[in-house]
């Protein structure tokens, strides 16, 4: 989230798309409820199913799954046509009136540059033109036919409320009364704001959904604002966490990258990473790239990293493919090059795209060992279970260990929540039996790999033998250890270059924030946008001070807020060139002739003169990108592509399937279905009643939602003579599930493109362990692709035929 | 007055039994008094309360757990009971079905609580102790690093990265877990690591 969950309250106008709060994160959707009650605030929803979310919207309009962006584009169109933009906002704060280099174009689905063999781009057209100083060339006025304003209105412009409705099926006069209200909020003193999940990232172009509506927002100048931003639901309590501190195959902790094979040393891993400005005086945040790198390296390896071995940075693996994802790692599985794997509160046999795939990768391991405080199916994928997992066990060799650990309820550290709040929590109890805390097992595991390197030597143990492991007990490091690591702290005392005498950082102080982290090696610092989390005040992230002066939501002195205790990115851009808020009942941080001020901490520097640097200082144009350069793998622009499995054509490029940027292995590519054999569009989704597959496992969440079932409209279960409560048998061209159906007004069939299509909803709560009844999910149906910037699979639009059954026994 | 009383105060005063007029003295009125006579003492009252986060999805609900014993030396707490936070500022003392039902979670008859062993072809788990477990489990991995460590490249490159061993990381774990979790799999040089963002 750039904003919170708090902070919801302050908005004119909610859209859920992509989502369905009320039901998956009903306690933040209470803020919703709360602007509608006390602002007056509206909600649109719009969704393939009639969501509970949808049940209390203001307005709702049914959408087919996977064409959110043509939605967009044409939601972009109306603002623009209908002169119902931000002017100034655009104009100072976005890159629109930035101008591209010659030879950038599109035509038939493709941006320039494609290579359909490798199925990338060379995206080196994708960029501006600079002029003789450096910087970016601009036209203030937005007529440049090379400007990024024009290119977007040419880009967009087939995206008519004809197209959008053919594409998506959503009815033209609901797509434009929902137009007509997201426009109203260009005033300067309306504001919306998007709620989004799983609906938009699970699908093989969910990066660039969220971008869509991220230059939505942009347009309307609601990026940075109270009650505006874009928000990111999430969907589990610390996957936000678990991507700052970057356990990802490419990701250094604080959103720092591995080096690749190409980066032979420090110097050239740096060179790229210097984001010199492209505007004259902008702020370019990441040049501080190499304190946090170098401090990152210190608290890796101590004093072992030093000036002379570049602070150990080739201790570092490099990549030599963009990264070893899941969806690449399993298909190397498949082909028996994996021999261990290890999986901590992960549950793949059930959350992964294409079970069959998956049961037969696991199989092929010499090792897994599974971490879990609940017994996964992960951990059982060897067992016959019948239908439920039909495997040999005699067939596979693969040794497996199942290591207890706590839960939330018997550990204690910090989880970060949407809004980048992070909170301490504390024990209530003892682990169960002889469960352990991971990091113990962890620490136990390492201890007993290094014990192994020092009596045996083996291949390269430098990393392992000086990992800077410096806890009280070797054998069981402590929350409070980790924390103060990651915070940073100072490794030798730093002096006043000026005068000698002054200390500016004493030799075993925590940082206070990431502007003292140093890029000599006096400082550590484990993820530095965690600076400031435990300082010598203590420990930041317990703070309980409900406290919210003005009311405006921030509770700033509640939990700690990464970066630097900001409660909202951006804030910079909540006012106008010369430092004034745009709404003045919206004031977040105001300049006040010297300084920022106001209820937020500055994103910012305090005293940056508002006329003279950018609000997006992570950028280093200083401004939001409407044309995103060669930084996104499939376009500078979102264009409208449909699932790899879809009911309709691509009627904007009829001869392109899926998203031709995203990657696809030879066997997946032929595993992939056609409407002849599988002719519904389905989607999985959540219920209220429970919670992944973790709540089956609770007596009365089993009791709540006890049984598998699918849901179908009246009109599909009268053609295919599908009974109330019968079993239906729904497969995909990679496998079948039994379920109970569930015939319902919720989901109603749908007209694109003059075709009637029919959707398919799956909910994903079941497997074969637990209180509930035996089951199945949705990763049993769904296609082996993902997205093509971040390779999320695409579990929220996919082909299956339905018919009646007999249930599972009998069939 | 009530509102100037703490949550926690109220409850042990109520808890511990305390006369009617003393409740009626915090201004309840006479059939409050009746009613709070007939009471027998709130059990959460002998409770100890420990703040928490509700682990399902990332809303992250205060919680507060109760259990029986004080946390003293040699006395083992048992959480009884799971309520939302009225003071955080989120929830606001709420919790959904999901958060509601959290005791089932943390009692689960299905929770690990003991370490399994399935060796190669066999049909079922057998226990086995920690360090039986941990010894094997560094075994394997020691041999398959030292093995299939790639420390260059064709072109002579430092690469030092072991591909045939991966890590996929929680959605649940903490912070402070993530972190210790990230120094030991990066030093070995594992590149096939994730977590559930990536699902």
């Amino acid at each position: 989230m750039t904003n919170s969950w708090t902070d919801i309250k302050n908005t004119d106008l909610v859209i859920i798309m992509g989502g369905n709060a009320a039901e998956a994160h009903p306690c933040g959707f209470k803020w919703v409820t709360e602007a509608k009650a006390q602002r007056g605030a509206k909600l649109i929803v719009v969704d393939p199913r009639f969501t509970r979310s949808a049940s209390v919207a203001d307005f709702y309009a049914p959408i087919r799954q996977g064409t959110d962006i043509a939605f967009l584009l044409g939601a972009m169109k109306y603002c623009i046509d209908n002169d119902k933009i931000q002017h100034d906002y655009v104009r100072m704060f976005t890159n629109a009136p930035y101008i591209v280099k010659e030879g950038f174009g599109y035509q038939d689905g493709l941006f320039t540059g494609y290579d359909e063999a490798k199925r990338d781009y060379d995206r080196s057209s994708w960029e501006y033109e600079l002029g003789p100083d450096g910087y970016v060339q601009v036209d203030e006025t937005l007529q440049h036919p090379r400007s990024v304003y024009q290119l977007l209105k040419k880009h967009i412009a087939a995206y008519t409320p004809e197209m959008v409705e053919r594409i998506c099926g959503t009815p033209k006069d609901k797509f434009l009364a929902i137009c007509k209200m997201i426009s109203e909020t260009s005033a300067r003193d309306k504001v919306m704001t998007s709620m989004y999940a799983l609906g938009w990232t699970q699908h093989s172009k969910g990066s660039q959904n969220i971008r869509s509506m991220a230059m939505l927002q942009l347009l309307l100048g609601n990026i940075g604002v109270r009650g505006g931003g874009m928000n990111a639901l999430r969907g589990h309590s610390n996957i936000q966490g678990l991507t700052d501190i970057g356990l990802m195959s490419n990701l250094i902790p604080g959103y720092l990258t591995l080096g690749t094979d190409k980066e032979v040393d420090f110097q050239t891993y740096m060179s790229t990473r210097g984001f010199k400005p492209l505007r004259p005086n902008q702020m370019s945040y990441w040049q501080n790239y190499k304190k946090f790198m170098v401090s990152f390296l210190k608290s890796m390896w101590g004093k072992a990293a030093t000036p002379e071995n570049d602070f150990a940075y080739q201790w570092l693996p490099k990549l030599d493919v963009p990264g070893y994802d899941m969806l690449r790692y399993f298909d190397m599985m498949s082909q028996g090059k994996v021999n261990g794997y290890f999986c901590q509160g992960f549950n793949p046999l059930l959350s992964l795209s294409n079970r069959g795939k998956v049961s037969a990768s696991l199989s092929k391991l010499k090792f897994l060992v599974v971490m879990d405080p609940l017994q996964t199916e992960t951990a059982r994928f060897w067992k016959d279970e019948g239908v439920h997992n039909d495997v040999k066990p005699e067939a596979i060799q693969t040794e497996v260990f199942e290591l207890p650990t706590t839960c939330f309820a018997e550990d204690e550290g910090s989880l970060v929540n949407s809004g980048r709040w992070l909170q301490w929590h504390w024990p209530g109890q003892e682990p169960p039996g002889e469960a352990k805390t991971d990091t113990w097992i962890m620490a136990q595991i390492f201890q007993r790999m290094r014990a192994l390197y020092e009596k045996e030597g083996g291949a390269f143990p430098d990393p392992i033998l000086n990992l800077h492991w410096p806890y009280r007990q070797p054998e069981d490091p402590q929350p409070d250890e980790m924390a103060k690591e990651m915070n940073g702290y100072v490794v030798s005392t730093v002096t006043d270059p000026v005068d000698p005498t002054k200390i500016v950082l004493e030799k075993g102080k925590q940082v206070d924030t990431f502007g003292q982290l140093r890029d000599d090696g006096s400082t550590a610092c484990g993820c530095w946008i965690y600076a400031g989390c435990w300082t010598e005040r203590g420990n930041m992230m317990a703070r309980r001070d409900t406290s919210d002066p003005a009311n405006t939501g921030a509770y700033s002195n509640w939990a700690f807020s990464w970066p630097a205790n900001r409660r909202i990115l951006y804030n910079r851009a909540s006012a106008d060139i010369d430092g004034k808020p745009w709404d003045p009942k919206r004031k977040l941080i105001e300049w006040n002739g010297t300084a920022w001020t106001g209820y937020d901490v500055p994103d910012i520097a305090p005293t940056a003169k508002p006329q003279d640097v950018g609000p997006f200082i992570m950028n280093p144009e200083g401004t939001a990108r409407l044309f995103s350069r060669g930084m996104m793998k499939d376009g500078p622009f979102p264009a409208h592509y449909e699932p790899f499995e879809s009911p309709v054509a691509n009627v904007m490029a009829p001869k392109i399937r899926g998203n031709p940027a995203a990657r696809i292995f030879k066997e997946d590519l032929a595993a992939l279905g056609t409407t002849d054999k599988f002719p519904y569009a389905a989607t999985s989704y959540r219920l209220t009643e429970h919670f992944h597959y973790w709540t089956k496992h609770s007596h009365t969440n089993a009791v709540l939602q006890p049984e598998f079932f699918v849901e179908i409209s009246e009109q599909l279960a009268a053609e295919k003579n599908i009974q109330k409560g019968g079993w239906v048998k729904v497969s995909s061209n990679r496998g079948a599930v039994y379920a109970k159906a569930v015939v319902t007004k919720r989901i109603k069939p749908m007209i694109c493109d003059g075709k009637t299509v029919h959707i398919v909803g799956i909910p994903l709560h079941w497997g074969f362990t637990g209180a509930a009844r035996k089951g199945f999910g949705p990763n049993s149906l769904t296609p082996f692709v993902g997205d093509a910037n971040i390779e999320t699979p695409e579990f929220k639009a996919f082909l299956v035929n339905v018919e009646p059954s007999n249930g599972p026994a009998t069939s | 007055m009530l509102h100037e009383l703490s949550r926690r105060q109220f409850l042990k005063a109520a808890g511990a039994g305390l006369g009617g007029s003393a409740v009626a003295a915090l201004g309840f009125g006479g059939a409050e008094e009746a009613l709070a006579q007939a009471v027998r003492p709130f059990k959460l009252a002998r409770t100890t309360e420990t703040r928490n986060t509700c682990p399902y999805c990332s809303v992250a609900c205060g919680v507060i757990l109760y259990s029986l014993g004080d946390k003293s030396k040699n006395a083992h707490p048992a959480i009884i009971h799971i309520e939302g936070d009225p003071d955080h500022p989120t929830n606001r003392g709420t919790l959904c079905p999901k958060g509601s039902a959290l005791l089932d979670f943390v009692h689960s008859e299905t929770r690990t609580k003991v370490p399994q062993y399935r060796g190669p072809g066999e049909k079922a788990f057998r226990q086995i102790s920690w360090g039986e477990a941990l010894d094997r489990i560094a075994r394997l991995m020691k041999d398959d690093r030292d093995k299939n460590f790639v420390a260059k490249n064709q072109d002579g490159v430092t690469v030092n990265r072991w591909l045939t061993t991966g890590f996929l990381a929680a959605s649940a774990t903490t912070n402070e877990t993530a972190f210790l979790t990230y120094k030991v799999v990066r030093s070995t040089g594992i590149l096939a690591f994730d977590n559930q963002a990536r699902v």
